[in-house]
């Protein structure tokens, strides 16, 4: 395991380092320490690599990667796995809000709670949240999975496509065009995917499933008042 | 954008350390705000009758003393003089509303940062690191500070527009945001009898928060009703002579983050600024939840 000291390298060094980093790369496990809020850790980074962050991380931590596994013991500033297009990153702590915004692919999991805007804009992320989630997450939801142990705040899912949210605890409100969807088998049978992935232990059966009433997909006069 | 932070100690062991924690704190905060950067201390407390004013003037060799001295035979009592470079503490033994309206009365050119029988406020223009050495921040004690480090939106860059800002006795609130209804506000607190010194908009904030304690609000319930009355993106922080207190706007654009540990409750816009904290590693660490008002006091 190679160890990177952030009291001592700079995120730029270390982001330059991983990015560096050959396809076949034999430096497989890496070990950051004093990551002290600083931003932008492990941004971008393209190789089937893992990392354990011990601390706290500032925004955008572990954005935009590709392929590589993280784990960060800590509490995340915001932005956490923004834009992840494959890949894992684990949080032990909370997160600050926008947590996986526009996501395209790969899990994210949260085992405290995120805050707003969770989710916002996800494109085929899946989201794992041991605690509950703030107001607007995952507004605009395309495709992926929102996975909420705790509860959920105000305007859940909002103006939402086709990304499905299941919640185990309260709903504050729902947003425009968004509802409350049956539960299927095969629903549950995600679920309990999910969570198995994310390591987290939850009753698939306890949790309410939500999605897009597809109606404001094309404007339409009847719908105006929803817009 | 700028970056507020702000410490309050609940192990009393720790109030020797106090400046030192709020300097890094402040300095941590650079990139957020380097146009300016200003602190609001809370420690050594004046007896009875006493009061403490924190004044300003650009020439660092205003004529303190003389001021001094006519204050003391205006108001026929002690007053002491205690200069850091163009800030001073002036001690009066005398009442504070007094004191203040002989020196606008007498002195205008000079301008009163803060007031009370704790609180001193210290600001200025300049990278927060020059601003801790300016006023030597680092060895202060105390219970409770917050601070600021100023990136301009809205109003000039000056000593005066700087953060934070004070409205009444040991009272001061530092901002990140911008509100939109400041002016109307404005001009309903001047109506009930407030004047403004600058045309900043936390300044109106300071005041409101100041005019709803006046009427008898709590520190919580003050906090309560700016949640209704004031419009606009703010994450505030704000110190009383034994609270402290955290209000995001609903909408919660403004960053901060919260953390906790036995011996403090420290707020700052980022974790960056809490990450040298004695013992952060143990602390609670969250963001604060929006229009949700988070108060501590000292027991």
């Amino acid at each position: 395991m190679i160890t990177v000291d952030l009291a001592a390298d700079s995120v730029r060094d270390l982001n330059q380092r991983l990015h560096d980093l050959p396809p076949e790369t034999n430096e497989r496990l890496w070990r950051i320490v004093n990551p002290k809020g600083a931003h932008a850790i492990a941004a971008g980074l393209d190789r089937p690599i893992e990392i354990l962050i011990e601390g706290h991380v500032g925004y955008y931590c572990a954005g935009m990667i590709k392929q590589a596994k993280l784990v960060i013991d800590g509490h995340c500033g915001v932005g956490v796995a923004e834009n992840i297009m494959s890949g894992e990153v684990r949080v032990k702590g909370n997160a600050s809000q926008s947590a996986g915004a526009s996501g395209h692919g790969g899990l994210l999991v949260i085992e405290g709670d995120a805050s707003a805007r969770c989710g916002i804009s996800m494109k085929g992320v899946d989201i794992v949240v041991g605690g509950s989630v703030g107001h607007l997450s995952a507004f605009m939801a395309q495709t992926g999975s929102l996975v909420v142990c705790g509860d959920a705040g105000q305007s859940l899912g909002d103006s939402i496509y086709e990304a499905k949210l299941y919640v185990q605890g309260k709903v504050e409100s729902l947003g425009a065009d968004c509802v409350e969807k049956k539960m299927t088998d095969h629903h549950l049978a995600k679920l309990g995917r999910l969570l198995d992935r994310a390591g987290l232990k939850a009753d698939p059966r306890k949790f309410k499933r939500y999605g897009s009433a597809r109606k404001l997909y094309n404007f339409h006069v009847d719908h105006a008042d929803a817009y | 954008m700028c970056g507020i932070v702000g410490l309050f100690l609940k192990n009393p062991e720790l109030r020797p350390q106090l400046g030192r924690h709020l300097s890094t704190m402040l300095i941590g905060m650079t990139e957020r705000g380097p146009d300016s950067a200003g602190i609001a201390v809370y420690h050594k407390p004046v007896a009875g009758e006493r009061c403490k004013l924190t004044l300003f003037h650009a020439d660092p060799h205003h004529h303190w003393r003389e001021i001094g001295g006519q204050m003391r035979e205006a108001l026929n009592c002690e007053v002491d003089i205690e200069v850091k470079s163009n800030h001073v503490v002036m001690t009066v033994a005398a009442d504070e509303a007094h004191a203040r309206q002989w020196l606008k009365t007498h002195h205008p050119e000079v301008r009163v940062m803060g007031y009370g029988q704790l609180m001193e406020v210290y600001k200025d223009m300049g990278l927060p690191a020059e601003v801790v050495d300016k006023y030597s921040i680092r060895g202060m004690e105390g219970t409770h500070a917050i601070g600021h480090t100023r990136m301009a939106t809205e109003s000039a860059v000056t000593t005066e527009h700087s953060h934070p800002f004070t409205a009444a006795s040991d009272m001061c609130l530092v901002h990140n945001g911008s509100l939109s209804n400041h002016n109307n506000l404005r001009k309903w607190l001047r109506r009930r009898g407030h004047d403004f010194e600058t045309d900043n908009d936390s300044e109106v904030a300071a005041r409101y928060f100041a005019h709803r304690m006046g009427e008898g609000a709590s520190l919580p319930e003050a906090l309560e009703a700016g949640l209704r009355d004031l419009d606009g993106f703010y994450t505030f922080t704000m110190g009383t002579r034994d609270g402290f207190a955290v209000l995001r706007d609903a909408i919660a654009c403004k960053p901060a983050v919260l953390a906790e540990t036995d011996d403090w409750v420290a707020m700052a816009s980022e974790f960056r600024s809490l990450a040298n904290l004695p013992k952060v590693e143990t602390a609670t660490i969250w963001e604060p939840k929006p229009a949700v008002v988070y108060t501590w006091s000292l027991q």
